[in-house]
Parts: structure tokens; sequence; C-alpha cells
């Protein structure tokens, strides 16, 4: 690298090649750097081109993609509407639920205060892994719920001990509470965590701790119950961190409903049935479900927090099956209460007139089948309102070969049974009223002989307690009233509480009278259901009793003198009674089914009475749908 | 810009005083301006807070100017007898970090050195440069032309490229290569020889892809389709491209940029701090920062035509192209052009070791300016 003086000898010539030669290489220098400045220049512009075309030309896009990087919409749930009864009681609302709540992050060892904070709540081992799993799986700014439902006194406790619970800090929930518990479980029904399958149509169903109706009118109110969310958007940093709140919108809060049902009343029929026994009554002239008590029950406040293994099997295992509402989904046979329907569809097709005389020796023969009535030794020569009261079987088995299965279909479906209902009950059963074609489309034949059983409600009826109170306080007003629970959202009635909201059945005025006189006779004109008899002062009551038998007496056992007792209670029969009062203008539409009752006259009709009884008490003879009709329009 | 000064540093005679005077302070004029919207960027970086990263860059950067006009009045041609001993003491500190070197990211790239943290890596290029420019400075046309003579200077690159391969920095390897070749260039090796090394490059590169650690793989693929895996290693391309789009033409405004201040934005003081500034002050703001730093490099090329001898030529073209590839490699990077490769943006990014090594270039730079003159000695056949 060092550098001599050069030589004298040639040094001139030497010098000029040395120039020459230096400035070939500058020359040759001088392009090459050229070429590499405008390489370098020409990169330059490239960029220049490409931050043109991200922020000028792309630029729009690329402020939405930064705005939706940024901002975030949180959703806070509205407070779920409250269900009351008729009366203005409230049968779900909302109760506080206080929470004890640990945000990692402000706990330097949050192990340590977990340790302190069971020192002061016990926490059970299930628990504990529960909350730590929750802790890892989160960010360590969201809050973990330790404990639900804190008392007073464990809440007291926490404050006390604040300072050594870094991180803990206890916060305001609401939670479900059904202060009537197992009474209207079935009507108002219960709301649980929606299922994955419920998440997607609405936002709010995300957030956690969300509840949604999954049963009754919790569950087929649930979007009016719900309400929408509120929204507050927030901007976030890139690890989700809430930095300030941009904009808040205030939710819509879930609205009231207002169902027909007097909880005091169901509570009081509650008390008066057995295990196995459903009741339901109705406000005959407009349909309105103002008690719909079945035993067993449930609790539905349990479903709020989250129903354990033990209790659900204990439920689902249960031969009286306590969580499903039998007056909805309980089926059974109409046996004879479901004769005047026979009869109105025998009037309708003129097979015969009222007055029409039919013989009862005891037994129907036809073919080689011999049909027996209840009463072995025969009813004599019976009417139309004769065989009602009495409940003779032969008179029905002969209407029922004159007037045929789908004419009396026809007339059951017309009169609420084996139709759907549209009741505000999800999952409400719409029952089976056979015909032949039903049957044929089974691949089996339809004899006259089936069609004669099934003139005195027996065979392959399926049918809902709900659908016998429709059919009896349609016979009451001859109206098409559908039964329904909801009498007013908001505040604001719903259509339906008046009579004139329904359509008249159609049914000649001659006919009616004819079978609400043999109803009366059933209870007053000295019928099967004498003891049924209202006191005095409540008016009279008409009825029809109904006895299904749940096994096929056999040829022995009639033989041998078949007395039910002797059975086990499981076969013994269902025992059912429908019933409208007051008969002369029926405010009150009823049907019981005691389940294995043996006798519709010696078990439901002594029921029935105590609830028209208690009916009367409490709502009085007065117009029970009287509220509304008058605040309405 | 460069105003014209009459010449007097023929040789070493000049005094101090005189060289201060040839110093252009223009060019140091347009170093504190670039250094002033680092400054600005990395005040918005900290929140607006100048103790979290300005006041350090600051103070750097004053450190830096002394240190580049300390080296600009040494004489070119002291620089150039001790440009391969400075060029053997950054492969020696290659070496050291090799073996006592701190980790990062997975690799081994500085050692501490008293307050700073230095990158040997980065000293390499500046010394890569001086070494080949001390070599080729006196060799002619024909010279240059003979392979042989190309041998030694070929190793001498490849040694450190090695080097920093081990540590392992894929980028490094490939920009001092960069900077290597642009020497070579400018010295005058034939155009076919370059084609020809090129064509083997291009051959090897498969095998080399083969070889490469996981990471510098998935470098390469997420460029070539970022948005295949938006939460990985795509993730920072596709926030810092949101971050600039959305600046448009004008920014949102100092401290208001989103995307930043949110920590959308990785690494916002260092690799991404273009982003940064593109975000708050848009188009014309990043556009301008691109201007001033082509301005630098321009520079550079004016220190290269100025110079009477052929040591300053290939030392200005050589510390452009570094400058230069620093700039490029990371705007391109940060606007998804090419692969993130953790190269900052030099006298703007946060980061001291960037900042000295490119002070003490233009240091050298600014000495080849002032000596431009100087008589370097003929050239050898």
């Amino acid at each position: 690298m060092s550098w001599r003086p050069w030589n004298g000898a040639g040094l001139l010539g030497r010098e000029r090649t040395v120039r020459k030669e230096e400035e070939r290489r500058r020359g040759i220098f001088t392009r090459r750097a050229a070429l590499l400045g405008a390489v370098q220049l020409g990169a330059f512009g490239f960029l220049g081109s490409r931050l043109y075309r991200l922020q000028v030309e792309e630029g729009a896009r690329y402020a939405t993609l930064a705005e939706e990087n940024r901002v975030s919409a949180r959703l806070f749930a509205p407070p779920r509407g409250r269900v009351l009864d008729r009366n203005g009681k409230v049968v779900a609302g909302n109760r506080l639920n206080w929470r004890a709540l640990l945000v990692a992050e402000q706990s330097a060892d949050h192990a340590a205060t977990l340790e302190t904070f069971s020192k002061i709540v016990p926490l059970g081992d299930h628990e504990k892994v529960r909350i730590e799993r929750e802790i890892r799986r989160n960010r360590r700014f969201v809050p973990v719920v330790l404990r639900e439902f804190l008392t007073w006194e464990e809440m007291a406790r926490i404050e006390v001990n604040a300072p050594d619970l870094p991180g803990i800090s206890v916060d305001m929930g609401t939670t479900r509470i059904y202060p009537e518990s197992e009474h209207l479980a079935h009507v108002v029904g219960y709301v649980a965590a929606p299922a994955e399958s419920d998440v997607g149509d609405d936002p709010l169903l995300q957030l956690p701790g969300i509840r949604v109706g999954r049963a009754g009118v919790e569950r087929h109110h649930d979007r009016i119950l719900r309400g929408r969310a509120g929204a507050v958007e927030v901007e976030v940093n890139a690890v989700g961190r809430v930095i300030r709140e941009l904009d808040r919108r205030e939710g819509i809060p879930g609205q009231d409903v207002q169902i027909s049902v007097d909880s005091e009343l169901q509570k009081a029929i509650r008390g008066k049935i057995q295990e196995g026994t459903t009741a339901v009554l109705l406000d005959a002239r407009n349909g309105e479900v103002l008690a719909m008590a079945t035993k067993p029950s449930f609790d539905p406040n349990i479903f709020n927090s989250g129903v354990s293994a033990a209790q659900w099997r204990q439920w689902t295992a249960a031969r009286s099956t306590p969580l499903i509402n039998k007056a909805t989904n309980g089926l059974y046979a109409p046996g004879s209460t479901f004769k005047m329907i026979v009869a109105l569809a025998a009037l309708e097709a003129k097979v015969c007139r009222p007055g029409d005389v039919v013989s009862c020796p005891g037994h129907l023969d036809f073919g080689d089948t011999r049909f027996h009535c209840h009463n072995r030794n025969g009813h004599g020569g019976v009417n139309m309102r004769t065989a009602i009261m009495a409940s003779c079987d032969v008179y029905f088995y002969e209407m029922a070969r004159r007037v045929g299965m789908d004419r009396i279909a026809a007339m059951g479906n017309r009169f609420g049974m084996g139709v759907d209902l549209e009741i505000e009950l999800p999952g409400t059963r719409r029952g089976l009223m056979p015909t032949r074609g039903w049957r044929l489309n089974q691949g089996k034949s339809w004899s006259i002989g089936d069609t004669i059983v099934h003139g005195i409600g027996q065979g392959f009826y399926q049918l809902t307690p709900l659908s016998l109170a429709v059919m009896t306080a349609r016979l009451a007003t001859g109206r098409a009233v559908q039964p329904h629970l909801t009498r007013s959202i908001g505040g604001r009635p719903v259509r339906g509480s008046r009579p004139e909201d329904w359509p008249s059945l159609g049914i000649p005025d001659a006919d009616m009278r004819l079978i609400r006189e043999a109803m009366w006779g059933v209870v007053n004109g000295g019928g099967t259901a004498g003891a049924a008899r209202l006191p005095a002062q409540y008016g009279q009551m008409a009825g029809k009793t109904g006895t299904t038998q749940v096994r096929r007496v056999t040829r022995e056992q009639r033989e041998r003198g078949f007395n039910v007792n002797s059975v086990p209670r499981e076969w013994r029969p269902h025992a059912l009674f429908v019933a409208y009062a007051p008969h002369d203008n029926p405010l009150y539409a009823l049907s019981v089914v005691v389940e294995h009752g043996t006798s519709g006259s010696g078990a439901a009709a002594p029921i029935a009475r105590d609830i028209m009884v208690e009916t009367f008490q409490r709502l009085g003879p007065q117009r029970p749908g009287q509220r509304v009709a008058e605040a309405g329009r | 810009m460069i105003f014209e000064r009459r010449l007097l540093t023929r040789d070493r005679g000049a005094g101090i005083l005189e060289k201060f005077w040839q110093i252009p302070w223009s060019f140091v004029i347009l170093l504190c301006v670039v250094a002033a919207i680092g400054y600005v960027a990395l005040l918005s970086a900290g929140s607006g807070n100048p103790d979290t990263y300005a006041q350090k860059h600051a103070i750097r950067f004053g450190f830096g100017l002394v240190m580049m006009l300390g080296l600009a009045m040494i004489d070119i041609r002291l620089i150039a007898r001790f440009a391969w001993v400075g060029y053997l003491g950054a492969v020696a500190l290659l070496v050291l970090v090799l073996i006592h070197g701190n980790v990062g990211k997975g690799a081994q790239r500085w050692i501490d050195i008293g307050p700073i943290q230095l990158q040997p890596s980065e000293l390499m290029k500046i010394m890569l440069v001086l070494a080949l420019a001390a070599w080729f400075h006196r060799a002619s046309w024909e010279k240059v032309g003979n392979p042989l003579f190309l041998i030694p200077p070929a190793l001498a690159v490849l040694l450190p490229v090695g080097l920093i391969l081990k540590q392992p920095n894929l980028g490094t390897a490939l920009i001092t290569c960069m900077v290597g070749a642009a020497v070579f260039w400018s010295a005058g090796m034939r155009w076919w020889k370059f084609a020809l090394v090129f064509g083997a490059g291009a051959v090897a590169a498969p095998i080399a892809y083969e070889r490469l650690h996981d990471y510098q793989r998935a470098r390469i693929t997420t460029f070539l389709d970022p948005e295949s895996d938006p939460l990985g290693a795509g993730y920072n391309i596709i926030q810092s491209k949101i971050a600039l789009g959305s600046g448009g033409l004008w920014g949102k405004g100092f401290l208001q940029g989103t995307q930043g201040h949110l920590n959308f934005l990785p690494e916002k003081q260092t690799d991404f701090i273009f982003t940064m500034i593109a975000e708050e002050f848009g188009l014309v703001g990043a556009l301008t920062t691109l201007v001033m730093l082509l301005l630098v490099v321009a520079f550079c090329y004016l220190v290269a035509f100025r110079s009477k001898h052929q040591f300053g030529r290939l030392l200005a073209v050589g510390l452009g192209t570094n400058f230069f590839l620093y700039v490029f490699v990371n705007v391109a990077m940060v606007t998804g052009s090419i692969p993130v490769g953790g190269v900052p943006l030099p006298l703007i990014s946060h980061g001291g070791s960037a900042m000295i090594t490119v002070m003490l270039g233009f240091g050298l730079l600014l000495s080849a300016y002032v000596h431009r003159d100087a008589e370097m000695g003929p050239m050898r056949e």
C-alpha cells in the first residue's frame, strides 16, 4: 500500500501512459457508477410508486382495515323482560347476582390470591380447576368469575379483606328467578345457556353469561323478553385491551310479558291434585289459560345455574316425568268425554234425531264381536240426552256405526282435538285424531268394529288434557276459541281476549243446546257425576265423565267379575272429567285427567268440582277476562 | 446543493482549520434534517415522550456527528493505508460475536461494547468497502480483467459473508454481497463475469434454500403470500401495509396513528419506523423522507464523481450503495415488496449500532471529499 517516487528513466512516457490509463479507468468508472446510480434512482422510484399505490390508490381499503383493527364493538345484554301473571305478579323476574371476579394481571401472584380468597369464601377443588383453566385460556386482563350468587355476608368479607385480595372485585349481574318455583314451571318454562345451535342469528347470544328461554313462555317469547343488545364501540389495541370508549348505544330492554295464568289459583289447584293428575282451566269465552297444573313438576331455578348430571338423570329417569308438561304433552284417550263429539257428528250427519231411542241391553253384538256397555245390565231405552247423562256405551256404539269414523274425527278436529292449537308452549303435541285414512296409511285395515270402539272415545285417540279443555270451552260457547297464554306484551294487550274475536263453530244452536242440557244433566240431573255438583251460590256446572282403559279387560277377567282395585295401579284406567260453569253463562272450561284414577266420576269429578269452587272464590262470578276487555278497546 | 470550493488539500500539509472549511456543510445539514425526521418519528413511537426513544436518538446522532467530523479531518491516505487493518478488525469482531455474542431472535448478532451494542456485521460492510477500495484503487482496467487479481477481493467478500450467514442472518449477508458487488462493478470487473456469478447464484439458490433455517424459509414463503398466515409471520407485513395505506395522502397526524399507537404495528421504533412516518404524515411525509434519504445517496455519488483518485471513488460508491441498500431494503420490506429482513432505516430507526456505523461511513466519505484531490499514487500494471 505504500508508494515510492518514480525512477527517472522513461518517467515522462510512463507518466503519459499512466495518465491515459487513468483517464480510461475514470471513464469506465463514471459510466458504471452512473449506471449503478440510475438503478438506485429507479429503485427509489419503485418505492415511491409503491407508496403511491398503497397510500393513495388503495388508501381507502386500508383505512377501513385500520378501523376494523382498531374499533371493536362490544355488546352488553339488556335486562331480560319479566313474565307477569294475570294479576301483575312477577312469575319470572331478575335478581341481582353478586359475583366475585379476578383480573389476573392485577394480581402479582394469582395463585396466592386465590388461596387467600378460598380462605374467605371456600372454593371446591373443581371450582379451582375451572378458575385456573379460565385464567390460562383468557388474556390476563379478562376478568374470570370466581364465584356467583355471593351472599351478603360473603361480599362483606371480601370487601373487608380487599387489601389482601389484589385483582379481585365484586361485580353485579342479574340472574333469572322464578318465585313460583315448581308451580308454574311448565307454563313459564326456564332459561339456560344457549346451545351451540342457537348462537349465530343474534350476536347477543355470544355474550358470556347470557341465558335464553328453553321452554314454555320463556322460549316462545324469547325474542321479546330478550330485547336487543346494547353496543359499545371501543378502541382496542393489538392485544385486545380496551383503550377508550368511542360510542355507546343503549340496548332495548326486553319487554314484560303478561300471561293469563293466575299464579295463586294455579298454586291452589296444584295443592288439590296428586301426582299424575293434570288440570287445565280455560276462560271459556276467549280461551285464556287460567291454570295449567300438573304434578309432579320441577324447580326451574335450577336450570339457571346449570343442572347437575345427577339431577338431570333423576328427572329424566323418573316414571312420573316431572320435566314433561302433561297438559300439553301427555296423551290420553278421551273416553266418554268424547261422546258429545260423536253425538254432534251424528246430529250433523242427520243419522239420528235427538229423540231417537236406542235400546241398551248391556252390550252390542256386531258380527261375531260383543261390545260391552259399562253397565252390565244395560240402560234400557236411551235417547241422546239420557245416553250422555248415563254415559251409555251402546248408544254411542250405534251412533258411531251410523256416522262413521271420518265424520267423527272431522267433528273432533273442529273442537280442537288432534289439531295444532298454536298455544305459546313450544313442543305442544298436536295429538292424534284417528281416521280411516290414517290407519290405511299405516298399512292396516279399518273395520266397522274399530269405528264402534272409537264411538266411546277408546282406541287410537291420543289427546292432550289441553285439547279436552278446548273442546269443553267450544262446547260451552259454540265459538272456535283457541287456548292462549299471552295477555299483553310490554303493557299492550294482544288480540283474542274478547269472545267476538273468535268465530262461531257453525253448529246449529239447537244441537249445542241439547248437548249442553245433557252435560248439565250429567252433574245436576242424576247423571254420572252427581258428586260434582257445585254449592248453590256458585251456580251450576255442566260436565262429562270419562274412564279410559289402559289395558284391555279380558273376557276371563270380565267373567270372574272384574275388580279394578285388585290390579296394579299402573293397569287401572285413567279417570277424566271435563266441565264448564256456570251452565247458564259459561265462564270457565276445565279438563281434569287423573292417571290411573280408576273412575271419572269417582276420582276426576270431585277434583273438578273443587277446582271450580276455588276458581269462583278467587276469580269470582264476574267475568274473569274483564280487565283486558275494558282496558283494550 | 454542494457548493464549489477552492481546492487546497493537495497534500497532508493542509491545516485542520482549512480542512474543516472543506467539509460540505450542506450535507451535514441534510443529515441533521434526516435525523430530525427520525427524532419526530421516535417521539411519536414513544407516544410523545422524548425519554422513551427520541432523546437517546438525538444523543447518539450528536455523538455520531462529532465522530464523523473527526474522521473527515483524517487524511484519506492514512485511511487507505489502514483499510485492511480495519477489515481484519471487523472480521475478528464477527468471529467474536459468534463465540460470545448476544442472541437475538435466534441469531447471534451483537456484542456489548460499553454502553452501546455493536452489530459487527454493520461495521463489516463499511470495512469491506474500505478494503475493496484499497485493493482496487491502483488496479488498471487490464489488471481488473485478470481473474487471478479478483480472487483475493472475492475471498475478502466471502469470508465475512460466511461468518454472517453463520449467525445466521441471511438478509445482512445478501446485502454485504451486494455492497461488495457494487465495488467490483465500479472497479471495472467485466460484465460477463458478473453474469456468470449471478447465473451460478441462481442455480445455487434452490440448494441453499434447503439449508436455510425454518424462520428464514418462513420469511420467504410469507413474502410470496403474506395473507396465507395472517397471525403468523405474515402478520407484520399485513399490519404494516394497513398502517401505510390508512395514512393516505396527508396522514393521520402526529401521534394520531392508530396502527402504531395501538401496537398493531410491530417494532415500530426500529424496523417499522418508516411505516409510522407514513401512517402519521401520509404519502407526503413518506416521500419527503424518501427524497431526503435519496439526497444522501446522491451526495455519495457526487463525492465519487468529484474524487481525483480511484480509492475515493470506489469508497464513495460502496458507501452510497450501502446506505441505499439500507433504505431500499427497509422501505421495500415495510411496503411488503421484499421479505422482512430486520434491516433498520439508517439515521431514523432507534438503535445505536446502525447509527454509529452509518456515521462512521459518512466520516470516511467526508474524508474522501475533503481529500478528493489528494495524491494517492499512480496505478500499477
